[in-house]
């Protein structure tokens, strides 16, 4: 019959559109990673977060383990304060890690990355780390390299 | 010069003469939604003409947009050797601002145009009075269902659209130009945020929805009842649907991306 | 009856509610049109049968859908009994065996025919007729002027026709209003206003070309509009 033909061809592009979008959904944007809400939480104090961003990556050995879910600054203590929000499968990290921000590439963006340590203690919701090394300015090491040569030009002269 | 400002005048009240019955028509055709929902048959009819006729025509055209994409963005990014960026360019564009607003133009020229001179011939053919004798209200029963369906539609499409368009970019960067495949998708999947780019492309979309067939419909519903009018009207659909688009996507953009 | 542009469809559209007047008021069985809350005109108008000059048809539906469109609108009748009613009211018009055809298969004739049918589908209690002549042959004109008249004695329906085709017209009506200028000039049965001795019924009766309604559409004299030099600015 015709309605009913009519009625498949329409359930037909409704299911294409819905289809569309749970591609759009899964593949290319990052609801598949949104790992909900569970998980745990930690904070790192850096001197300098460089171009870090919320939502950028968390990883291990070069293995995604989670991402910054905050960033705030400390009044106080001058410092910035990110939060990481780390995946639950990872619950072995020792508590006395460090964690660094790398650049991915010359220009790419920045990321934190997590040195293990030797602590039998693991991290767990809350838990903050201790030791954290800034990112890398590139206009800092620019000023330095063009500093120390001129200093060594300068030393190179005076004999 | 009294003159001018008396047709200033003339033309100003004229427009909101317009906009007023416009608004008019809109509120009487969403109150339709009361006597639609006893009987989603219409609805799927208006959807079969108005949307899955359109689909063609966006799928194609999703295809060789995300492909030309993937070639432009190839050239600029491979100056700075970031041609791993291809697919967040590719999927960003399509998801933001390309699957929405191309989609609602290719709609307006497509389904509104057609919507436009259906309602107004069905005007200019007495059909709509006819209906009106029969005790059926033309709004309700033939305006309702249109609007809903386009309103239904438009996501639907870009949604096609915008996907086509990625796998199009897809066989471009990756088959052709060469690109990693994981570098295309993971950073894809890195940048993409699925409420802020993928959502609130799905509401620009459902906004040009309702805009494209609230603007059809009503062009079509005040159309003067002759061939020159209907032609007119169908005319004056496709513009100033295309306008009220770009124009409100800049502040749907302004709105969601900007602040 | 009466000339072109003297507001016979108006006063239809009048009665149907369907325009609104700036004064006076019209009752239709007792109830005026226009003091009528929505619900009632729509209740109202489903006892009123039109049909318009076109027909009117629904192009995107058969010739049989459109008759059972009011039946399906407007009752919830099982598909077999709504079937066998459409059948009948084909019948009555003589197109049982179009109902296949889409409507823009259809002559003009056959179409106002279709119309017709559809019109009294739901039994009205009047139907109003615009310009069902127009433009038709003259075998088409007398089928429809005998199905007017035949649908009216055999449902005891109320017909009011609007036409300016005096010989048909005159042919097939009790009684008569002869309109000009927005007024009714004349009245009575169709004999009576023949030997009417009103300038403005004599002319339009007798299709003279000048008379009361003049030839001339309203213009300056000749001479004066020749003699300016480029119209009035």
């Amino acid at each position: 019959m015709q309605t009913r033909q009519l009625e498949i061809t329409v359930g037909f592009f409704m299911a294409l559109g819905l289809v569309a979008l749970f591609f759009l959904a899964m593949q290319v944007s990052n609801l598949a990673s949104i790992s909900s809400d569970e998980g745990y939480t930690i904070t790192a104090r850096f001197d300098n977060i460089g171009g870090l961003k919320v939502r950028s990556p968390v990883s291990m050995a070069g293995v995604r383990v989670g991402r910054v879910v905050g960033i705030s600054y400390d009044q106080s203590s001058f410092e910035a304060v990110v939060t990481l929000a780390i995946d639950p499968e990872f619950n072995q990290i020792p508590d006395d890690s460090i964690a660094k921000i790398y650049t991915s590439g010359l220009l790419g963006e920045q990321y934190v990355g997590l040195d293990p340590g030797g602590s039998l203690e693991s991290l767990e919701q809350d838990s903050e780390l201790m030791m954290t090394q800034s990112a890398l300015v590139l206009e800092e090491i620019v000023g330095q390299f063009l500093f120390s040569k001129a200093e060594e030009n300068a030393m190179s002269d005076e004999p | 010069m009294l003159d001018i400002f008396a047709r200033f005048g003339r033309v100003g009240l004229a427009a909101l003469e317009r906009l007023g019955r416009g608004h008019l028509l809109l509120l009487q055709i969403l109150l339709g939604l009361t006597s639609l929902l006893p009987r989603p048959k219409l609805l799927a009819a208006q959807i079969h003409s108005i949307g899955v006729r359109t689909t063609t025509i966006i799928v194609v055209s999703g295809l060789f947009v995300g492909m030309v994409l993937g070639l432009q963005g190839y050239y600029v990014l491979s100056q700075f050797g970031a041609e791993d960026s291809l697919g967040v360019m590719v999927a960003a564009s399509l998801v933001r601002e390309l699957g929405p607003v191309v989609t609602a133009l290719l709609f307006a020229g497509r389904a509104g145009s057609a919507l436009t001179a259906e309602i107004g011939l069905m005007k200019a053919t007495e059909q709509l009075s006819g209906l009106e004798m029969m005790a059926v209200d033309p709004i309700r029963r033939i305006l309702s269902p249109r609007f809903y369906a386009g309103f239904i539609s438009m996501p639907l499409l870009a949604a096609m659209f915008s996907a086509i368009g990625v796998i199009g970019g897809y066989f471009v960067s990756v088959g052709l130009l060469g690109v990693d495949d994981g570098a295309f998708w993971s950073q894809m999947q890195a940048k993409i945020d699925w409420s802020e780019d993928v959502l609130n492309g799905v509401i620009k979309s459902f906004v040009f929805g309702f805009v494209c067939a609230w603007i059809a419909l009503f062009q079509g519903y005040d159309t003067i009842p002759t061939s020159a009018g209907v032609s007119q009207s169908t005319t004056r659909t496709v513009v100033h649907s295309a306008l009220a688009v770009l124009v409100l996507d800049f502040v749907l953009t302004a709105l969601m991306f900007g602040g | 009856m009466g000339p072109s542009g003297t507001g016979k469809t108006t006063l239809l559209k009048l009665i149907g509610g369907q325009l609104r007047p700036t004064r006076g008021s019209i009752e239709v069985d007792g109830q005026d049109v226009h003091k009528l809350s929505r619900k009632a005109l729509y209740q109202l108008r489903m006892r009123m049968g039109m049909l318009f000059q076109s027909g009117a048809l629904l192009t995107d539906l058969s010739v049989y859908d459109n008759v059972a469109y009011p039946l399906r609108e407007h009752t919830n009748l099982p598909e077999s009994m709504i079937r066998r009613l459409v059948l009948m009211k084909l019948e009555a018009v003589g197109l049982r065996g179009a109902r296949e055809l889409m409507p823009s298969e259809l002559s003009g004739g056959m179409a106002r025919r279709v119309a017709l049918s559809r019109a009294i589908a739901l039994d009205p209690m009047m139907v109003m007729y615009d310009e069902p002549f127009t433009g038709q042959d003259p075998i088409s004109m007398g089928v429809l002027a005998q199905l007017v008249r035949r649908l009216n004695d055999a449902v005891g329906l109320t017909s009011i026709l609007v036409s300016h085709d005096v010989e048909e017209t005159a042919g097939i009506s009790d009684l008569i209003y002869v309109i000009s200028g927005g007024k009714v000039i004349e009245s009575g049965a169709p004999d009576a206003l023949m030997d009417s001795n009103s300038p403005a019924v004599k002319q339009f009766m007798g299709g003279l070309p000048d008379g009361p309604v003049g030839f001339h559409y309203q213009a300056p004299s000749l001479s004066e509009d020749l003699l300016s030099m480029r119209g009035a600015k």
